[in-house]
């Protein structure tokens, strides 16, 4: 994987106030995405995986780092020019209802991007565009004058998908794209999106937390807990041999469909569980938790440090260092 | 054999001219776990709001050739004795907690609520009660939160009140309500393992109503699946995973993201999105093997020991 | 739900009935406004003694025909409520749309505004701007949209600040769309349903100031005929010609009803989650 980066995050932290505390949304992320990739973030409600995908299109401001693409710091644009490097970055949402303006038909949704970029100069040029990019997400283009309410989940999702596409994207971040949608939807659309890899071109960055699609679709995997990265690395090896005791617990409870294998499971004994209290920042955010506690764990964060080619991860049981 | 907790025959739920449930049955024992599994509109939830009768008289319009909880008529009993069965005898817990807590009442409050109309408590009384009820579901310092509103709450904890509110009226019988869907997968686990001790060690029927089907094998005994209100398969679980009978539950398992497994099977343009069929079998028109005689609904044809609704096991 | 339609098409009767009045006044009104008759002066309705049909609703104290005057009053009433609730619109739903979607400095500015325009005696104030700069149709209207933009601004300040941060706007945002277009395209249509509902309160609110200050001298102009100077004059005559303040008076309840009742049903049927409004 020794492509270049076409997005990157250097030392991203955001805070942010809520009462009289100062709470981390991001601490300390360093993360790049190559170009082609299909990279997964994966982690609890609240870890701060939805936060990551926002500031890497720049929809959030981080409060500390930088945002490159292609090279260029995101940051330091003026609104208008960050405006022309929206028509690369794109995104898919959670709930395709929620994201998609009640009062516009499918074909103004759809129109809307090849207006804004000025790749249509009138309404009448997004007839003929529209109605293909339907048809490659599998709608009917007669139902272009509807609106999104007339459509069912899937249909709904498939038309936010189209939209992200309208106008060229290179990176799509893709926000529990499939959370809301039935399981047999849920394969259509991410049969849409292998199609979409498989014509290239487009990165993909896929926020979940359902580990089976991730390591289905991946080409990586990242971690999160806490607003930190805490490991990453290629799914399978991640899943099969968890570096990170967060990571195991992660694949612990993923449900299998196996009776047998789900049965053997509930035999061994609970893993701790504690709650609540919110970790303190300069500490691993999975210490409180951790079955495998050591000392070190205790007083210092450990760094997100190489593991294996490949493999990160951040935990005072690995790496060829001694803790402190 | 003991009495059925839950024996429910023919159920047909109508709103206005669609009809949302049809003739649907589904058997409880003590003890006995259930998972009745179905995507949106399967009809689901509307058919285990109308065991504990809890669908508005105006809306909807609910029939049964045999509906008995715990041996009451739930069709005949009147609204008094339905509010009796609610909480004790059968008791309910939802997919969103925030929604089904009352915000701006303490937790204590709500669970003492129940055991003083269920069991005549005194108020101080329900309070103990209420607290060793949260220590049961896994809070901590259960006395010291009786004062806590939901809102204090995490969403994994927020389950676990509800789920002592309902344990509260000491019922036999645990419907519950796609319980874990808004929460995280290591929550999740965490709940399961609750639901499922809680359930053995108290002798309860359990009803788990949910869309995933990966979830259910590790919870209930028996599976129940629905489609566009329809009973597809009934299957004891080892059976219904190793064998699926209909195709319908062969595609839901077909669909089910694996970890060992390669790319998702079905293809973005292999499955338009198909509405179910209003007359017949609804799942014809996206199934693979349909025929001529699909055309009318089949019957629940036995094979051994499964029972699924398709012409496929007709001889 | 069913009684509330039927009170709305009501309302909505009324209103169509004195926009009808106020188009067709030459046609249907019996006399010109101005026109006196001094053998007719103070005579009661038709149907009272000594009432005659040539004045249905009797005469003033100058003999002028109460029915007509009523008639051609309507322009005044329905043009001034209209405009004032339209230019109100149009400045505090733009006011409204920025405070709530960009927020921070901008709509401390506008919620101070706000503020200050609430904690004020309006009527007072109306009648010292009017006096000091004259009155007459168009310094009325600027007035009363000095009191209903508020109306206005509220309620889309509200709808922008809950909009603002809905998925389908950060989604246009994401695709580039530049803010002027994001306010115009997504977040004022959504908001437009409240605009309305709040424009037909806001109409009835202007029409009751409007007879208000020209019941107290300063309204559009004496010489056209006006509810609230009818209202006025009349006040002089209540013992011995009640008929003309009655009228005016039941003209004014008459529209103001009207939309009112219009109001209430279209928040009913536009916004069926009901409750930021008013």
């Amino acid at each position: 994987m020794n492509r270049a980066p076409l997005a990157e995050l250097s030392g991203i932290g955001v805070r942010y106030r809520k009462g009289g505390d100062v709470r981390h949304g991001l601490i300390e992320i360093d993360l790049a995405v190559a170009a082609g990739e299909t990279l997964a973030i994966i982690g609890e409600s609240g870890c701060g995986k939805s936060t990551l995908g926002r500031v890497l299109l720049r929809l959030q401001e981080p409060t500390e780092g930088d945002v490159r693409y292609r090279g260029e710091s995101l940051l330091a644009l003026k609104p208008h020019a960050m405006r022309r490097r929206r028509q690369a970055m794109q995104m898919i949402f959670q709930d395709p209802l929620a994201s998609l303006n009640p009062r516009m038909t499918v074909g103004e949704t759809l129109g809307e991007p090849l207006m804004v970029h000025r790749l249509a100069r009138r309404w009448r040029d997004t007839v003929e565009p529209v109605a293909a990019a339907m048809r490659r997400v599998g709608l009917d283009p007669a139902t272009v004058r509807r609106f999104p309410h007339q459509f069912s989940g899937g249909q709904r999702q498939r038309i936010a998908i189209a939209r992200a596409t309208m106008a060229g994207a290179e990176l799509i971040v893709a926000d529990e794209p499939l959370a809301s949608l039935d399981i047999t939807i849920q394969s259509q659309i991410l049969g849409l999106f292998e199609d979409m890899r498989a014509q290239g071109g487009v990165t993909f960055v896929f926020i979940s937390h359902d580990l089976p699609v991730v390591s289905q679709t991946a080409d990586r995997v990242v971690v999160m807990l806490g607003g930190r990265i805490v490991e990453d690395g290629a799914p399978r090896a991640v899943f099969r041999e968890p570096a990170h005791p967060y990571t195991q617990a992660l694949v612990d409870a993923v449900p299998v469909p196996d009776p047998d294998a789900a049965r053997r499971r509930q035999e061994r004994p609970a893993a701790a569980v504690a709650h609540g209290t919110p970790a303190r920042p300069d500490l691993c955010p999975f210490a409180p938790r951790c079955p495998h506690l050591l000392p070190a764990c205790t007083h210092t964060m450990p760094p997100l440090r190489h593991v294996a080619p490949g493999r990160r991860a951040a935990c005072w049981l690995h790496g060829d260092w001694s803790p402190p | 054999m003991s009495e059925a907790l839950l024996d429910m025959n023919g159920l047909e739920v109508r709103f206005g001219s669609t009809i949302a449930v049809r003739d649907v049955g589904l058997h409880v024992l003590p003890g006995e776990a259930v998972g009745l599994v179905g995507e949106s509109g399967s009809g689901k939830s509307t058919a285990m709001l109308a065991v504990l009768g809890l669908h508005p008289p105006g809306s909807a319009a609910v029939t049964a050739r045999r509906l008995r909880l715990a041996g009451h008529d739930i069709l005949a009993v009147p609204e008094r004795t339905l509010r009796d069965l609610r909480g004790r005898v059968a008791a309910m817990i939802f997919q969103d907690p925030l929604t089904a807590l009352n915000p701006v009442m303490p937790i204590g409050s709500q669970i003492a609520e129940v055991l003083v109309r269920h069991h005549r408590l005194g108020r101080s009384a329900a309070m103990m009660q209420a607290s060793a009820l949260l220590e049961t579901v896994g809070i901590a310092d259960g006395a010291g939160r009786l004062r806590d509103y939901p809102m204090a709450f995490s969403g994994g904890m927020r389950q676990r009140v509800m789920i002592a509110i309902a344990l509260a009226g000491q019922p036999r019988l645990l419907i519950a309500d796609e319980p874990t869907t808004a929460l995280d997968v290591t929550v999740q686990a965490e709940l399961v393992r609750l639901i499922r001790g809680l359930q053995r060690e108290r002798g309860m029927g359990l009803v788990w109503v949910t869309h995933d089907l990966a979830l259910m094998a590790g919870v209930v005994d028996r599976v129940v699946v629905l489609y566009a209100g329809r009973v597809m398969e009934s299957a004891p679980v080892d059976l219904l995973y190793a064998r699926p009978l209909h195709p319908y539950t062969v595609a839901l398992l077909e669909s089910l993201p694996r970890f060992e497994a390669g790319p998702p099977r079905v293809r973005a343009h292999a499955t338009r999105d198909v509405a179910p069929a209003a007359e017949g079998c609804p799942f014809a028109p996206r199934c693979p093997h349909r025929f001529a005689r699909c055309a009318q609904m089949p019957p629940l044809f036995e094979d051994r020991g499964s029972l699924a609704a398709c012409w496929l096991l007709a001889r | 739900m069913r009684v509330r339609s039927w009170l709305g098409v009501a309302g909505a009767l009324l209103l169509a009935l004195a926009v009808l009045a106020a188009l067709l006044a030459p046609l249907i009104a019996p006399y010109r406004p101005m026109q006196l008759d001094l053998r007719a002066r103070l005579a009661p309705p038709a149907w009272l003694v000594h009432g005659s049909t040539r004045h249905l609703l009797g005469t003033d104290n100058v003999g002028r025909d109460i029915l007509s005057r009523l008639i051609w009053g309507t322009r005044i009433s329905l043009s001034v409520g209209a405009s004032a609730a339209l230019l109100g619109a149009v400045v505090g739903s733009t006011l409204g749309l920025c405070a709530g979607f960009f927020g921070r400095r901008i709509d401390a500015a506008i919620s101070w505004a706000i503020d200050v325009q609430l904690a004020f005696p309006f009527t007072l104030f109306a009648l010292f701007l009017l006096a000091v700069f004259g009155g007459g149709f168009l310094p009325v209207v600027g007035v009363l949209a000095l009191a209903t933009w508020v109306n206005f601004a509220r309620v889309v300040r509200a709808q922008a600040e809950v909009l603002r941060t809905q998925d389908f706007i950060l989604a246009a945002r994401s695709i580039g769309v530049p803010t002027p277009r994001i306010l115009v395209r997504y977040v004022l249509p959504a908001a437009l349903p409240s605009i309305v509902v709040v424009g037909s309160f806001s109409a009835a609110q202007a029409m009751l100031t409007e007879a208000a200050l020209s019941f107290l001298g300063v309204g559009v102009d004496p010489t056209t005929p006006s509810w609230g100077a009818m209202l006025e004059l009349g006040r002089n005559y209540l013992q011995t010609a009640w008929w003309m303040a009655a009228f005016p008076g039941l003209a004014i309840a008459w529209v103001v009803l009207g939309a009112n009742l219009l109001g209430d049903w279209l928040r009913i049927r536009l916004d069926p989650r009901g409750g930021a409004l008013r």
